[in-house]
């Protein structure tokens, strides 16, 4: 069964107004981490916004985990990462990662017992009592992505997640991910920027064109799991980077020269 | 992962010992010029020979307030209760006018360009007006004033506060399935925090000065405005500068309970941050 289903998804904003998104079909497998490429404008975050039921396509068919987006939401059956952490800084740490188990109603004793597990799970034990403005930007994220996954949803939205951070920060943040995929067994769909974020990480990288956004070519990662730090020196890694610039370089001539460069830098 | 070396460490135990000690020697430039401030008003004053109806020596007027102590008090309790009175309502009724028209936000747009506006008259002058409306005598009038003084600061910054949440923040608590009420009290009202002490300090100011002046157009001959007024028109200039001084104090002691309840109502604020 797919976990996400979209059948001819469209969506424009305003009447008559810009199209950000047309004809969008795909189907996200159990266990599938999907990352979605493309220029800005292309419609990437809109499209994952559209899967978490936080914008409305205007029309089409969107299944998730085999109902409704809106049910799904509901059934709180995701959970998401923004570019920015959007933690609150009247929180704690502990508190941030646990407030949609409070809204969930876990008693407080099994909040704390979560809590711990993940901040093992994302190496941040010993910093429960710290606020949000004590702690680095890779940190945040860090947090950010266990209050994401601290209700175990079967699926995770991440849109952009390590954009703002330093390449550093952002590749060994990349091996986190991966390894918290392969402990969870959830499925992730991911938007980036990022050619080499992108083949490093999914099983599948769909590019998407801007004006209207549209899915242009899906690329199957066939590169071996686990990942590791040595996968970016692999041959084959470089072969599948170059795939996709080219897909994203195919575009045509509707893509001007700046927006390319963000592209393919990853900027 | 390691946290790497540029990590944040836990806060070491025994800060707070070094943060008072600190917070002692911050406070010693200040001290020094309040000190320097006083010496110069009671030996400037008598050594240029000030007329006593422009400035009397400060010691003249400490004495006056200690000989007159239980009739000042009196007065300063009265004007007190009139200011907090007014604060109470006046804020009270802005916070919740702007929960309201934070929920329903076509009727913020309908309003608060009244409300702004609003802001910017000197409400002061209407103090003639509560006169008439809630009676002279009665500290209603100087309630009322002081009450709507406060109201407009207080209702454009908690509508700002909780109006001025990223975006993100609520698609985070829609993505759990939040309905307003939850979106309000986890996300707008603990956003809103500083925004609204900011204007409550500022409306502890208003209050204070509201009640004075509506004191001034008339009222109980024991509070403070009419206290001033009458002492200076009467050449008892030592007695309206005890009742300004008391004014003073009351004033500071009022916007310092505000700032207290500030610092612990929002001890997570980066404000509050230890270096």
């Amino acid at each position: 069964m797919s976990v996400v289903s979209l059948k001819d998804v469209h969506k424009e904003f305003g009447k008559g107004g810009v199209i950000a998104l047309q004809g969008i079909e795909l189907e996200i497998g159990e266990r599938e981490f999907v990352s979605l490429i493309g220029p800005s404008g292309c419609g990437k975050s809109t499209l994952l916004r559209i899967v978490g039921d936080l914008i409305q396509p205007t029309s089409g068919k969107v299944v998730v985990n085999g109902k409704s987006a809106r049910q799904a939401r509901e059934d709180r059956d995701y959970g998401i990462v923004f570019q920015d952490a959007v933690l609150f800084d009247w929180r704690t740490v502990a508190k941030n990662i646990s407030l949609p188990l409070e809204m969930l109603g876990w008693d407080r004793r099994r909040r704390g017992e979560r809590v711990k597990e993940l901040l093992r799970l994302v190496e941040l034990d010993g910093f429960e009592s710290h606020h949000p403005w004590q702690l680095s930007g890779g940190m945040q994220q860090r947090v950010s992505i266990a209050r994401a996954l601290s209700f175990s949803p079967p699926l995770l939205l991440m849109d952009e997640p390590f954009g703002a951070l330093d390449e550093m920060t952002r590749e060994r943040l990349n091996i986190e991910l991966l390894r918290i995929w392969d402990a969870l067994g959830s499925t992730i769909v991911f938007v980036t920027h990022s050619i080499s974020e992108a083949v490093f990480l999914s099983t599948r990288v769909v590019v998407m064109s801007p004006r209207p956004g549209q899915i242009t070519g899906v690329v199957d990662i066939d590169l071996p799991q686990p990942r590791t730090a040595e996968t970016r020196e692999q041959p084959r890694f470089f072969e599948l980077v170059a795939d996709v610039r080219h897909r994203l370089r195919g575009l045509g001539d509707e893509l001007d020269e700046t927006e390319l460069i963000v592209a393919e830098e990853g900027l | 992962m390691s946290a790497g070396p540029t990590a944040v460490q836990p806060v070491p135990r025994g800060v707070f010992a070094r943060r008072v000690g600190r917070g002692v020697r911050d406070w010693i430039p200040a001290a020094i010029v309040f000190a320097l401030g006083m010496a110069v008003w009671e030996f400037g004053v008598k050594a240029l020979d000030v007329q006593n109806f422009l400035l009397p020596p400060l010691s003249d007027i400490l004495e006056t307030l200690w000989d007159d102590r239980s009739g000042l008090t009196s007065a300063a309790w009265f004007t007190f209760k009139e200011a907090l009175g007014g604060f109470v309502i006046g804020s009270g009724v802005a916070i919740a006018l702007a929960l309201l028209l934070a929920r329903w936000r076509p009727l913020a747009s309908a309003i608060m360009p009244y409300a702004i506006a609003a802001n910017a008259i000197p409400i002061i002058a209407f103090a003639p007006i509560t006169n008439n409306w809630f009676g002279l005598l009665s500290p209603a009038s100087k309630i009322a004033i002081a009450a709507i003084i406060c109201f407009f600061p207080v209702l454009v910054n908690t509508l700002r506060g909780l109006t001025s949440v990223r975006p993100a923040s609520i698609e985070l608590m829609r993505s759990y399935a939040a309905g307003e009420v939850e979106i309000f009290r986890r996300v707008r009202i603990p956003n809103a925090l500083p925004f609204i002490f900011s204007a409550l300090k500022v409306a502890t100011v208003l209050a204070m000065i509201g009640a004075i002046v509506g004191d001034y157009f008339g009222g109980s001959q024991d509070s403070l405005g009419i206290v001033i007024r009458r002492d200076a028109g009467i050449f008892a200039f030592e007695h309206a500068w005890a009742a300004i001084v008391i004014a003073s104090m009351l004033g500071i002691l009022f916007y310092a309970a505000v700032a207290i309840t500030e610092r612990l109502a929002m001890r997570w604020h980066p404000s509050t941050r230890i270096e």
